[in-house]
């Protein structure tokens, strides 16, 4: 196996990785908030998709330049979606704040089934082709064999939004609001945070950045189906824990290890067993770090 | 106020109207390039999200006011049961009716209501399976259907192979699933809650999925066909008398699993198991040893549905990874959490519910997982402890018992 | 003690109301059972089949029935779960069906075949392609009006080694039961001649994000030709993902792939591609007129399957016509001895329960659409 190789097989698994992570922070940004696993995040991620498809789809009569129909399929997939993760949070998940933490999370796989057969019986059962929205970059042409245009843009997107996140959160108001609340919510609500706007901003956000990577994932693999959100969710899922849930960077972290951990196993070993090397890796760096890579172990109070 | 739900539940209505505008009403499908507009969809979403968000606002008032006025219904219920819970003679006929009613079903209904029924009752088992884990260990687990899975291989392969015959199956399945369940229990130990989870959910799919590759050894996708039925050496059964076969021994099996459960609760282990639900870190200074509980609740677990696992591959005489994914295994925790954590009769109640009610409503099938999952939703915030709630044990020391030790003692 | 005994009774009165069958009139129809996905993702794939039996029925009624008998159509939804099919196939059989059109999946069908063999109930499939239901010989009962999967690989196989010269294949599948069954008789077929050889035999993970490790592997081993048995959504990506690495590998894919949908979404990409599927039959008389009546009837165009399962219910009522009765050992007969005009063309049975007549037929997408290659 020449280096050739390796190095394709480093760029494949950088791709995953960034997909992975634009859907890894918004699992993350959530438990660390409300220590909640959103399963119904990848359901947010698919409906952003669909919507951008459907917005294209609707404006695409109207004759517009491509790259506008791009700006306003993902910005009003981004809104909607934002809305979706608004709403969910206020049914599913308000009302069970305050009760154990198994009830939330049986609360949100509910959540994630009835927005899936939502979306199946008000779509279809199809697969639906997404257009290409994403142009092929001149400049690429010259390594168009190893990075192709959608890929640097994930990668690219994937890079500004932790940046811009992490600054978010580390020089904010509201940032600084959100950490509060992850630290200790009974003592932020007493210093005035206001609790119930920054959960829902945080799911405001975290759902938004869901939609984005919809948009440019579904770019990349040129499909559309109510059942997406589900598969993906569930490494990017695997990948936040795995990095550490709660922290971006370790959900960042995680995601690329995931990424390159299938990549080179496909590649090495054999393409069939590609989940369970990915099952693997998450149990053997939970064996060894319980809390992730980049988690913090937290002392329990008694 | 109710005039102030009926105005907020108008502008929630137009929120969801507007929320779900593209999903709902606009349908754009990219292969003919067709772009439909549904306006009764509109409509309907107007008009439910508004009936639905009164009640809603309204629910949650009452549960978080801790209403103690309860619907007529729930007086009902509620006294009914409490009648049959005080007086023996109500709860012995309960129980005599019951009994009754089960040996004489197989005799009085047809090939497809006793169908049905052992599917059913496959999934009691698997419910009260799981009950031990998640309702007295208080383990999420989310990868449970993989002991479904290798009972029903196990019993499927060493039939090819080695001609093992059902009956002897049945404990051999049962036994891989434990040996299974325990060495997922050893490294999943040292993990808190939702870790946890998602490490059982890792394992369940790595079992379904190292069988639908190993293809050589399993089948592969294709799965394992025309394994043979539950057969009565030298007695040659038609099909129904093989259901009716089935049916009495997922009876003898549900009936020896709630037994196990009711012993296990009564006993120390499964004092020690709830005592760790209720509070972990407690039970510890007690000096209870929670990773030997952690890995007992597990191994029972897994036993129950590897049993069960070895009666479902002889009834279904077809099995292939496809029918052991993740949703089985939250379908099973749908009735754990339906039937009420830890309750005996809720899980047996409400896996008859998950699993015959869309067979008698097929008309409605395509709604079922949207029902399933707002169901769950809907439990978890307003019966979290489920349908039928546990009762626990209750130790009192009245005014009654004090007379009495003083007449006794001093 | 009053209360007790009306406890009792109530108790005994709900549960007997539940379960209480309530005798059903046995008029003199024909029931013939439809069994499949109706419901969920599958839908799709079952309920064109629906339609067609449908039609069928209705024309043959509209006709004066069987021997003087109206066909009555009973509807079971099975979702392409086994265990949901022994719950149909019992419910079927209690509905005292003489037939049954389907099950649609080959799992599905497996598992409920034992049930109909044991009632003695003609089972014929319009979709289930799982070589081993005839094959095997343990299914007598079943027939299919669609070529297995075996069939399929062979000429895949035969293409790529007459035609396009094909030395070294890499066979993928989407580890699923049909897709990997495709597969592994592509294997068997190439092991079996020293024209070509398999380099690659790998599955894929259906709805992955990204397909680059196994295309990078693809590249490595040198194949000139890739095998791929698995539905259109994973052969699309693939594609689309060779093409623009500027890989120019010749792509066969079996009837999963061999769909509108695959060429809206590989899009220019979708030039060139190889693929398998039953014998183009839409201009026979008879499939365009079972075209024009789904348009009047159901307001749109047919799905998958449908003239397969057109052409099922037709053998099937044929049969129990040429039969004189519904009685299994007369019908399973007449399936054998008669040919049928249908929208697949003349057909007729093999001993084993395979259609005779039915064929595959390479096809190519040729400027944006598939075009049947001779």
């Amino acid at each position: 196996m020449s280096l050739d190789y390796f190095f394709k097989l480093f760029i494949g698994g950088l791709t995953k990785g960034s997909i992975y992570a634009l859907i890894a922070i918004g699992y993350t940004m959530v438990y660390g908030i409300i220590g909640l696993i959103n399963f119904a995040h990848g359901e947010v991620y698919m409906i952003g998709a669909f919507t951008a498809l459907i917005v294209a789809g609707v404006f695409s009569a109207l004759n517009l330049p491509v790259v506008a129909i791009l700006a306003i399929s993902v910005l009003i997939a981004m809104l909607f979606s934002a809305g979706y993760g608004y709403t969910l949070e206020k049914i599913a998940y308000k009302p069970l704040r305050t009760a154990p933490r198994l009830s939330a999370l049986i609360s949100a796989i509910g959540m994630s089934m009835f927005l899936q057969n939502y979306v199946l019986l008000a779509q279809t059962s199809n697969f639906l082709p997404f257009p290409q929205i994403i142009p092929e970059f001149a400049f690429l042409e010259p390594v168009k064999q190893t990075l192709r245009s959608t890929q640097l843009v994930i990668l690219v997107t994937t890079a500004v939004v932790m940046v811009l996140l992490t600054l978010l959160i580390k020089y904010t108001r509201i940032g600084k609001a959100m950490r509060a609340t992850s630290q200790d919510r009974t003592m932020a609500l007493l210093s005035g945070v206001n609790v119930n706007k920054v959960i829902s901003m945080t799911f405001i956000i975290g759902s938004a950045t869901a939609a984005l990577g919809g948009v440019l994932i579904t770019g990349h693999t040129g499909r559309v189906h109510f059942y997406i959100g589900f598969l993906v969710g569930i490494k990017a899922f695997v990948a936040a824990v795995l990095g550490g849930i709660g922290s971006i960077p370790g959900a960042v972290l995680g995601s690329f290890v995931l990424g390159f951990t299938e990549s080179f196993g496909a590649g090495y070993i054999s393409s069939d067993y590609e989940d369970v090397f990915a099952f693997i890796i998450l149990i053997l760096i939970l064996v060894f770090r319980p809390a992730g890579l980049l988690g913090k172990s937290t002392a329990q109070k008694v | 106020m109710l005039k102030d739900k009926l105005i907020r539940s108008f502008f929630v209505s137009l929120w969801f109207a507007v929320l779900t505008f593209p999903i709902m009403v606009v349908r754009v499908n990219t292969i003919e390039d067709t772009v439909t507009w549904r306006w009764g969809n509109l409509l309907m979403v107007l008009l439910g999200s508004y009936a639905l968000s009164f009640l809603w606002f309204i629910a949650l008032e009452r549960k978080f006011n801790g209403s103690k006025k309860q619907t007529r219904f729930a007086k009902t219920f509620n006294t009914l049961r409490a009648t049959v819970g005080e007086n023996r003679n109500l709860k012995l006929a309960l129980v005599a009716g019951v009994l009754l009613f089960v040996v004489i079903f197989p005799f009085i209904t047809s090939f497809y209501q006793m169908s049905i029924m052992n599917t059913a009752l496959m999934y009691v088992m698997l419910g009260l399976g799981l009950n031990i884990v998640i309702g007295l260990g208080g383990i999420l687990h989310l990868g449970y259907i993989a002991f479904f899975l290798v009972g029903s291989y196990s019993y499927a392969l060493l039939n090819i192979h080695f001609g093992l015959n059902f009956w002897l199956a049945l404990p051999i399945g049962g036994l891989l699933a434990l040996i299974l369940g325990i060495l997922i229990a050893v490294p999943v130990l040292r993990l808190r809650g939702d870790y946890l989870a998602i490490v059982t959910l890792a394992f369940g799919e790595i079992t379904r999925i190292v069988v639908e590759n190993w293809s050589s050894l399993t089948g592969g996708p294709s799965g394992i066909r025309s394994i043979p039925r539950p057969a009565i050496p030298g007695l040659d059964l038609n099909l129904t008398d093989t259901a009716k076969l089935v049916y009495f021994i997922m009876i003898v099996l549900a009936a020896l699993t709630i037994f196990i459960t009711i012993r296990l609760k009564d006993s120390r282990i499964g004092r020690a198991l709830i005592a760790m639900r209720e509070d972990e870190i407690a039970c510890q200074s007690m000096g209870i040893n929670t990773t030997q509980m952690k890995v007992i609740a597990f191994a029972l677990g897994s036993v129950f549905a590897g049993v069960a696992g070895v009666v479902f591959a002889a009834n279904t005489t077809f099995i292939n990874p496809a029918s052991f994914t993740i949703w089985e295994s939250v379908m099973v925790l749908l009735i754990v959490v339906l039937g009420g954590m830890g309750s005996i009769p809720g899980v047996v109640v409400a896996a008859l519910v998950i699993k015959l009610l869309p067979e008698y409503l097929r008309a409605f099938s395509q709604y079922r997982m949207l029902v399933f999952g707002a169901v769950l939703i809907i439990m978890m915030i307003f019966k979290p402890d489920g349908l039928l709630p546990e009762k626990r044990k209750h130790y009192s020391f009245t005014e009654d018992d004090k007379a009495e030790m003083k007449a006794e003692g001093n | 003690m009053k209360k007790t005994v009306l406890f009792m009774i109530l108790l005994v009165a709900s549960v007997t109301l539940i379960f209480a069958q309530g005798g059903a009139e046995k008029a003199e129809t024909i029931k013939i059972g439809v069994a499949g996905a109706h419901s969920g993702d599958l839908a799709s794939y079952g309920l064109p089949t629906v339609n067609a039996v449908e039609l069928v029925a209705e024309k043959i009624n509209a006709a004066g029935g069987i021997d003087g008998k109206m066909v009555e159509l009973v509807i079971e939804d099975d979702q392409c779960k086994p265990e949901i099919a022994t719950n149909t196939a019992a419910k079927l059989v209690g509905e005292d069906v003489v037939a049954v059109v389907g099950h649609i999946c080959s799992g599905a069908t497996k598992a409920a075949l034992d049930i109909y063999n044991e009632s003695g109930i003609p089972t014929i499939s319009p979709s289930a392609t799982s070589p081993a239901l005839t094959k095997s010989g343990d299914y007598p009962n079943f027939l299919r009006t669609i070529a297995p999967d075996d069939a399929q690989a062979v000429l895949q196989v035969d293409f790529a080694i007459n035609k396009l010269g094909s030395k070294k294949v890499a066979v993928l599948h989407d580890k699923g039961d049909y897709g990997k069954g495709l597969a592994d008789f592509a294997k068997a077929a190439l092991d079996a001649t020293s024209a070509a050889s398999v380099v690659l035999f790998e599955g894929v993970t259906p709805g992955a994000v990204d397909y680059s490790a196994v295309i990078n592997k693809i590249e490595q081993s040198g194949a000139d030709t890739v095998i791929y048995g698995g539905y259109h959504p994973e052969a699309a990506q693939i594609v689309g993902e060779m093409r623009a690495k500027g890989m120019k590998l010749a792509f066969i894919g079996g009837d999963g792939v061999k769909d509108d949908t695959f060429i809206a979404v590989a899009g220019k990409n979708a030039e060139g591609v190889y693929a398998t599927a039953p014998v183009d039959t839409t201009s026979n008389p008879i499939a365009v007129a079972a075209a024009e009546e789904h348009i009047a009837k159901y307001g749109e165009e047919y799905g998958a399957f449908f003239l397969n399962a057109y052409a099922a219910a037709q053998a099937l009522m044929n049969a129990i016509d040429a039969a004189n009765s519904t009685d299994y050992d007369a019908v399973m007969k007449a399936f054998t001895s008669e040919y049928v005009e249908t929208p697949l063309g003349s057909i007729s049975f093999d001993e084993k329960g395979d259609a005779i007549g039915v064929g595959f037929s390479m096809y190519q997408v040729k400027s944006g659409s598939f075009a049947q290659l001779d």
